[in-house]
């Protein structure tokens, strides 16, 4: 061809990698140093390493936060958020509480049917926020009040039973079995990025006006959005079940903004269609490292949540300025 | 009117009688546009005519009012851009669509990337297909692997051209696809035009350049007001100026009045910062001072550093006798310098706010009062930029988002023309105006001078340069390899400097 474009300067692929990986990496490289501060922590208290206990039950105590970040993390990539987090888990905790009996047949129908109601549960959060082209903060903020009373009306006192066999299968108390589910769960948020669903949530998140334009269903992607994120609460709500070996319709009402602080870790950005659910993951781990630190360094546990935040400030602002370092190169 | 001998042959895309409304602005009102299998079909207008309106109609993007969409010898309805896209009609939208944090592979092959027998996207072969795909249209400056936000405005405009040549459309809307795009590129776009209409395809494109209407266009199609004025084979640049604007327009380019020989308002000695080097030049009070060259050589960097909106790492810079070390735009604005940029959506105009608010937005420290906006006066200095620059909006109040491309320009440049400074700096000012305004703002832009301010000017328009500077700078590589002194140059040799030793690839 006569007419061609020409001149070329392009980056090396470690500084690529780095650069648009951005938020992923600084999280994970959070979590390494919490980790390690947890442990430098635990040795000055104990006299020796945290062990298999110490990592089985933190894997253990992390997953229903693991899982509730993935669920954020779906709808924050549409440029949505999911407030209604907590009130899912709080209706599917109850719900397995109140109902599933010992047998392999309740157990496995009603955790199918737990799954369909999340997904029904996020169906009207995305039904209201993709037709009716209403704030996803208003919408969910409504359904999460609406989701908690049902819940109360479910299970109205703390109690009900979640069969042992149930608890054995999703949580195994011997030994860091969950890792393998965390694996999992990664490679499964790999595959669907690869995905045509991946990719328009994506685009969707990017720019909406955008997606429609390139032939994207805008509707339909953040309905599946939606949904999808309803499912992994209501799993975030079996599993918290499955932990406590019993019910109670207000224990989910922490994960709403607990998700939203482990997606920001995650480097998940809140503008949509930027970041991964790996890095919220680790978001959720880091959340739950912080915790464990704080109660080692017998912090009054009123001071609790301020030093959480103060720790959600501070990290949030040294990602803000690495990343814009970085960016300058 | 010719359009009874048009319906003789099955159009490849037609419009009859389509309107569509804003509110009470009739954008596009009963326009009948047909377009042929193999033509390249331009559709000219003034600002605001509906060319846009028109096309996203066409293209899916919007419904319209009233009318029909023929396609072929069928009546079609279009939901969305989708719709369109199953008919093999795509649409390089005015605005670009693009997604910011997705790399130019993954936007290029949105929805058609090479997949693995799992039904999964093969990263692995992504970038590569995306590479070949470039490579196959002559694009070999372009990172597949880049994000789209790394890359300019004219690079974006590539990819956004390339996106939808790819899908082998039978008609390709390019909705003003050369107004961030050089010379060089507009060539290399109008090759594939050229190659793309030899496959017997259909090319829509709008332009307010008449040089490129009139070289590329096999027929062209009139619009004034939201209706079709008429469609011609070919017609004298004169008689199609006079049916867009209802009115005859004397010449584009007015006289320049003479180089000044006053004192300096800005000096710079050796500056540096990212992407140019050891640039010196002086600008003397009344001078407009042309920059010239490819995207990407160094002038934007120049300008925003110069505004401080990028940082200076080295050199000297005095306005009006006094050093200045802008760190951010407030210090170069207290120092009488504006900045119009080149891309309004992301680096100037606030979107969903009203006309008024983006046009006395630079001066609100001038217009409060104990803290509070005089809005009288606001409204008045607001309307008369209006009438200035003939921007077509139904009211003050009207979100700038609303307005057509080339309105919402006006309204950046409008923005800075209030704030009356010292040096202007302005970028492609005129991309996507009419003809018509267009020799309004180089009035603008001389009477300023004239008026003792100082203006650097960059344009990806040679012609423009050779016509309204007094001297043009041309950079290439981050460094001025040029002057052309006042009086004694072409567009020619602006374009050739420019290119230089490195010559278009062959
Ligand atoms: N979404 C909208 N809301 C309100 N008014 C609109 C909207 N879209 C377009 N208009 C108005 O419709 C008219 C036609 O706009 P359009 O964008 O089609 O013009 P155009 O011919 O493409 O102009 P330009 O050459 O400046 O791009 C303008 O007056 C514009 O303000
Ligand atoms: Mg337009």
């Amino acid at each position: 061809m006569s007419a061609s474009l020409a001149a070329p300067a392009r980056l090396t692929r470690v500084r690529r990698y780095l650069l648009h990986n951005l938020g992923l990496n600084l999280a994970l490289a959070l979590l390494v140093v919490v980790v390690a501060l947890y442990c430098g922590v635990y040795f000055a208290q104990q006299g020796r390493f945290p062990g298999n206990f110490e990592l089985t039950s933190t894997v253990d105590n992390t997953m229903p936060l693991v899982l509730a970040a993935i669920a954020q993390t779906l709808v924050v990539l549409t440029r949505g958020i999911d407030l209604s987090i907590g009130g899912m888990m709080d209706l599917t905790n109850a719900l397995a509480a109140a109902h599933m009996k010992a047998g392999i047949g309740s157990m496995l129908g009603w955790s199918a049917l737990i799954l369909a109601v999340g997904a029904g549960l996020g169906l009207v959060n995305g039904l209201l926020v993709a037709y009716g082209r209403l704030q996803p903060i208003l919408v969910t903020l409504a359904t999460l009040s609406i989701f908690q009373g049902l819940a109360i009306r479910v299970l109205p006192d703390p109690g009900g039973a979640i069969p042992q066999a149930y608890t054995d299968a999703l949580v195994n108390t011997s030994a860091p079995w969950a890792l393998v589910y965390v694996v999992a769960l990664a490679l499964l948020w790999l595959g669907f990025r690869r995905s045509a669903l991946g990719v328009a949530l994506f685009a969707v998140g990017n720019d909406e006006r955008a997606a429609r334009a390139n032939g994207i269903d805008v509707i339909r992607t953040k309905l599946a959005a939606y949904m999808m994120g309803g499912v992994f609460a209501a799993l975030a709500g079996l599993v918290l079940a499955a932990t406590a070996t019993s019910g109670d319709a207000t224990t989910g009402d922490g994960f709403t903004l607990r998700s939203v602080v482990a997606v920001v870790l995650g480097g998940v950005s809140l503008f949509g269609g930027r970041g991964s659910a790996i890095g919220a993951m680790a978001g959720a781990f880091i959340t739950m490292m912080i915790v464990n630190v704080l109660f080692f360094t017998a912090i009054d546990p009123l001071y609790q949540s301020f030093f959480e935040g103060l720790f959600l400030v501070v990290v949030v602002v040294l990602g803000a300025v690495i990343g814009r370092r970085f960016r300058r190169g | 009117m010719d359009g009874e001998t048009e319906q003789s042959g099955v159009a490849a895309i037609e419009g009859r009688g389509v309107s569509r409304a804003f509110g009470g602005v009739h954008a596009v009102e009963n326009a009948s546009f047909a377009v042929r299998a193999g033509e390249v079909h331009a559709l000219v207008g003034e600002n605001g005519a509906g060319k846009s309106t028109l096309i996203r109609i066409l293209g899916g993007l919007i419904r319209p009012d009233g009318g029909e969409i023929r396609v072929g010898d069928e009546t079609v309805s279009f939901a969305t851009p989708r719709d369109a896209h199953a008919r093999g009609i795509r649409t390089v939208f005015q605005e670009l669509t693009l997604f910011p944090a997705m790399s130019v592979a993954e936007n290029l092959l949105l929805g058609h990337e090479p997949r693995g027998p799992s039904g999964l996207i093969r990263r692995s072969a992504l970038d590569g297909a995306a590479e070949a795909a470039l490579a196959g249209l002559g694009i070999t400056h372009i990172d597949p692997r880049a994000l789209v936000e790394e890359t300019s405005l004219a690079e974006r405009q590539v990819i956004e051209i390339a996106r939808a040549v790819l899908r082998a459309p039978r008609v390709l809307f390019l909705d003003e696809p050369t107004s961030a795009l050089v010379e060089h590129e507009v060539e290399w776009l109008f090759a594939i035009v050229r190659r793309l209409r030899g496959e017997g395809r259909a090319v829509v494109f709008t332009s307010h350049r008449w040089r490129e209407v009139a070289s590329i266009a096999d027929r062209i199609t009139i619009m004034r007001n939201g209706t079709e004025v008429g469609t011609f084979p070919t017609i004298e640049e004169s008689e199609a100026v006079r049916l867009m604007t209802g009115r005859r327009v004397g010449a584009l380019y007015p006289p320049l009045a003479p180089a000044p020989t006053g004192d300096t308002v800005l000096a710079a000695e050796h500056l540096e910062g990212p992407g140019f080097r050891d640039v010196s030049f002086r600008l003397g009070r009344g001078e407009i001072l042309g920059f010239g060259g490819l995207t990407g050589h160094g002038h934007r960097e120049l300008f925003l550093s110069l505004f401080g909106a990028a940082p200076l790492s080295g050199g000297a810079l005095r306005v009006g006798g006094k050093p200045l070390h802008p760190r951010r735009p407030r210090d170069a604005m207290a120092a009488g310098i504006a900045l119009i940029p080149e891309d309004r959506k992301t680096e100037g105009l606030l979107l969903p706010m009203s006309v008024r608010d983006n046009l006395t937005l630079a001066l609100i420290d001038l217009l409060c009062r104990a803290g509070v906006i005089a809005r009288g006066r606001e409204r008045s200095m607001a309307q008369r930029m209006v009438a200035t620059l003939q921007i077509k909006t139904p009211s003050l109040a009207q979100a700038v988002g609303n307005l057509s491309g080339g309105n919402q320009q006006k309204v950046l440049l409008g923005r800075w023309l209030l704030a009356e400074p010292q040096v202007l700096l302005l970028s492609d000012v005129t991309r996507g105006v009419d003809v018509a305004t267009k020799s309004e703002i180089y009035e603008l832009i001389m009477r300023l001078a004239a008026g003792g301010r100082g203006v650097l000017l960059y344009s990806s328009d040679a012609l423009e340069l050779s016509h309204l500077c007094h001297r043009v700078l041309v950079m290439r590589e981050g460094r001025i390899v040029r002057e052309l002194a006042a009086g004694g140059f072409t567009a020619e040799d602006v374009v050739a400097a420019a290119v230089g030793e490195t010559q278009l690839a062959a």
